[in-house]
C-alpha cells in the first residue's frame, strides 16, 4: 500500500505544480473543441464537447444519440423471441452476453428453467463473448497511446474466438442463439476440443500484452495516476463491471447474484485493484480475459449431457409479471427490467446497459484533465456506442 | 396506509429478513411515505413511495440502508396503448382508414399505482448484494418530481432521458435538456400514445411468426 500514496502524493504535486503554473505564467483564454462525433480517437459515433483552458478541461459534455435506435419503444411492437435480435446489437462485440439476462428475465417470469446442459453451454458463450470483447480493449487502448501493434494481435487473436462462436451458433457478431427455455442447438462435434486450443492462445496473448505494455515505460506514465474514480463516485454514477472493481470495489455478478448461470460451480477469481485510474481498469480488464479462458476450460471438462432445450409452448406468451435480471457483461452489469401483460409482447423494457452509466461520469471524471489524456481516459472506461445509446 | 404483500417463489425461503430489514428501514423512516411493498423472498424487492417521499427514499437508501450503487431510474407509462399492437394489424391501417382503438382499462404492476406515469429506480447494496426497486407514482397534473441529481450523480443522465422519452419534469435538475434526441423534436417518443409509425403505415412482416400452424390450436403449441 506505501507504494500507491507515495504514488498519489506525487500525483498531488504534481497537480498543485500545474495549477500554479497556469496561475502564474499567463492568462489563458477559454477554448470550445469539438471531439467527434466522427473522430478518429472516439470509439464509433460519440461527440463530446470540451471547454479548454489552455492544455485543461474546463468543462467536458457528451452529446450521445447519434446512432439512437429506439430498442425501448421497438420491444413493445415484437413478440418475446424476436427482441433477442434486436438486443443483440446493443454491445455488438459481445452479443451473446445481451441476450442472456434478457431470456432469463421472461424464463423468470414463465417459472421456465433451462436444463443444466443449456445452463453450462450458456456460460460458456458468455465468457468466449466476453473474451472476445475485452481482447479488443486490451489491443485498443494501447492504440491510443500512440501504440498500434497489439491492436492487430487483438484482432488476430479474437477471431480464433469468433470463429468458435461462428461455429457454434452460425453469427459471427450476431449469435440470436439463446432461447426462452435453452438454446437453438446443441454444440458442433469437435468445437470443445478446438475451443480448448483457443484458449492456450488467448492465454499466451495475454502474457504477450502483458510484456510488451505492463512494464513499458510511457504505458505506465500515460496511465497511473490519470483519470481516478474513487470508489464511493463510481457507486453514485452506477459504474459497473471491470471500471468499478478497479476502484477496488469487489462486486461482481457471476459470483454474487444466481440467476442460472453456473458460475458458482466453477474455480476462478474476481479481481479487484485499489487505484481506481486508467492502469487499474487496464489490469483488471486482462486479468478478466485470463479468468474467462481459465472458465472456458473448466466449463468445456465438466459439461454435463442431456437436453438442451426445456419444455415451452411454440407460442411464447410470458404471464403477468414485473422482473429484473442483470449480468456481469463484458462492459459491466447489463440488465433488463421487462414488464409483462400475459401477451405476446412486452409491455414494457427498461434496458439498463452498463457503457451510459460508465459514460455519464465523463463530465465529472474530465474536469481538469489535460488535452491528452481526454482520449486515454474514455479508452480506459471502454465503451460500445449502442450500448450507449441502444 | 402501508400494506405488504409476500409471494413465494419456487423453492425460495418463506422469509428474507435482509429485504425485510430494508422494508422495514424505509418504513421506519419515511412512516406514510411508503405506500406498498412487494417482497419474492430471495429474489427480488419493491416499494412504491409517494412522489413527496421520493428524494427521501433515495437518501434513506443510500445513507442509512447501505444501497449506495445507482442502477437505473426510469418511467413506465401504464396507459395501455391506444393502437393496439400495431403488430396484430394484417390490413394497412392508413389505407384502410383504421382508426384507433378505444383504450383498455389502465392496470399497474407489482405493488400497485394511481397514476398513468411511475416512476421507477434500482439501488444496490455491493456489500450485502441486496437490491430494492423503489417506485413511485408521478402526479397526473404536474408530471414533475423530485431530483436525485444531488444524491446520485449518474441520475443526471437518466432523468434527461426520462424527461425526453416521456415528459417528466425533474425539478432541481441541473440541466434538464434532450440527451438522445435533437433539440426540435416534439413529442415524448415512450409514451404509449406516441405512435411507432412504420407500424402504422405498413403492417409487420413478422406477423407470420406468431401465427397459429395450420390444425393447430391457438397458443398451446406443439412440442
Amino acid at each position: 500500500m506505501t507504494a500507491i500514496s507515495e504514488r498519489q502524493q506525487r500525483a498531488y504535486i504534481a497537480s498543485q505544480a500545474a495549477d500554479m503554473r497556469v496561475n502564474v505564467e499567463l492568462e489563458t483564454e477559454g477554448m470550445t473543441l469539438n471531439i467527434g462525433p466522427q473522430h478518429p480517437a472516439t470509439h464509433g459515433t460519440l461527440r463530446i464537447i470540451v471547454k479548454l483552458d489552455g492544455e485543461q478541461v474546463v468543462a467536458a459534455d457528451p452529446v450521445p444519440g447519434y446512432m439512437h435506435r429506439g430498442y425501448e419503444k421497438l420491444t413493445e411492437v415484437r413478440t418475446f423471441p424476436q427482441v433477442n435480435t434486436l438486443i443483440n446489437r446493443i454491445d455488438w462485440l459481445g452479443s451473446f452476453a445481451n441476450e442472456v439476462p434478457f431470456i432469463l428475465a421472461a424464463e423468470q417470469l414463465m417459472e421456465v428453467e433451462a436444463p443444466p446442459r443449456a445452463q453450462w453451454i450458456r456460460t460458456l458463450l458468455f465468457e468466449l463473448s466476453r473474451i472476445a470483447n475485452v481482447t479488443l480493449f486490451l489491443g485498443d487502448m494501447a492504440v491510443q497511446l500512440g501504440a498500434v501493434t497489439p491492436v492487430f494481435y487483438a484482432f488476430r487473436d479474437r477471431e480464433y474466438v469468433l470463429n468458435l462462436i461462428e461455429s457454434a451458433t452460425g453469427g459471427r457478431f450476431h449469435p440470436n442463439f439463446d432461447r426462452i427455455g435453452g438454446l437453438k442447438d446443441d454444440l458442433p462435434k469437435g468445437w470443445i476440443a478446438e475451443t480448448k486450443q483457443v484458449m492456450v492462445k488467448v492465454n499466451a496473448f495475454c502474457d504477450e500484452l502483458e510484456a510488451l505494455l505492463l512494464g513499458n515505460e510511457i504505458f505506465n506514465v500515460r496511465t497511473r495516476g490519470i483519470g481516478v474514480i474513487p470508489p464511493e463516485v463510481a457507486l453514485s454514477y452506477g459504474l459497473s463491471g471491470a471500471n468499478l472493481r478497479a476502484s477496488g470495489v469487489d462486486w461482481d455478478h457471476r459470483r454474487d447474484t444466481q440467476v442460472g448461470l453456473v458460475y458458482d460451480k466453477l474455480d476462478w477469481k474476481v479481481w479487484t485493484h485499489p487505484d481506481g485510474d486508467s492502469f487499474a481498469r487496464y489490469w483488471v480488464r486482462l486479468q478478466e480475459v485470463r479468468e474467462a479462458a481459465k472458465m472456458v476450460i473448466q466449463l468445456c471438462d465438466g459439461l454435463p449431457s442431456g437436453p438442451i432445450m426445456a419444455k415451452v409452448p411454440r407460442i411464447i406468451k410470458v404471464p403477468e409479471g414485473e422482473a429484473w435480471v442483470a449480468t456481469e457483461n463484458p462492459l459491466g452489469e447489463m440488465g433488463y427490467y421487462v414488464v409483462s401483460k400475459g401477451d405476446l409482447v412486452p409491455f414494457r423494457v427498461k434496458i439498463r446497459s452498463a457503457s451510459f452509466n460508465n459514460i455519464s461520469i465523463v463530465p465529472w471524471l474530465l474536469r481538469g484533465v489535460y488535452v491528452p489524456d481526454v482520449i486515454t481516459i474514455l479508452a480506459s472506461l471502454y465503451f460500445i456506442l449502442g450500448d450507449i445509446d441502444r | 396506509m402501508s400494506s405488504t404483500d409476500t409471494d413465494n417463489a419456487d423453492g425460495a425461503p418463506a422469509t428474507d429478513e435482509l429485504r425485510n430489514s430494508l422494508v422495514e428501514g424505509l418504513t421506519g423512516e419515511l412512516h406514510d411515505g411508503v405506500v406498498a411493498s412487494h417482497l419474492l423472498p430471495g429474489r427480488d424487492l419493491w416499494v412504491r413511495v409517494t412522489a413527496d417521499a421520493w428524494e427521501t427514499a433515495g437518501r434513506v437508501s443510500r445513507d442509512l440502508l447501505g444501497c449506495s450503487y445507482f442502477c437505473y431510474l426510469s418511467v413506465i407509462d401504464w396507459l395501455p396503448s391506444p393502437f393496439g399492437r400495431s403488430m396484430d394489424s394484417s390490413v394497412d391501417n392508413l389505407l384502410e382508414g383504421v382508426t384507433a382503438k378505444e383504450p383498455e382499462p389502465m392496470t399497474h404492476g407489482v405493488a400497485g399505482g394511481d397514476t398513468r406515469f411511475q416512476l421507477i429506480a434500482r439501488l444496490y447494496d455491493v456489500h450485502r448484494h441486496v437490491g430494492v426497486n423503489l417506485k413511485a407514482d408521478v402526479p397526473d397534473d404536474t408530471l414533475t418530481m423530485a431530483t436525485w441529481t444531488k444524491l446520485f450523480g449518474g441520475a443526471n443522465w437518466h432523468e434527461r432521458e426520462a424527461y425526453e422519452m416521456f415528459g417528466i419534469t425533474f425539478a432541481g435538475h441541473p440541466s434538464l435538456r434532450k440527451l438522445y434526441l435533437p433539440g426540435d423534436f416534439e413529442g415524448y417518443p415512450l409514451r404509449k400514445d406516441f405512435p411507432l409509425l412504420s407500424r402504422m403505415v405498413k403492417p409487420w412482416p413478422g406477423i407470420v411468426d406468431v401465427e397459429g400452424m395450420p390444425g393447430v390450436a391457438d397458443d398451446e403449441g406443439g412440442e
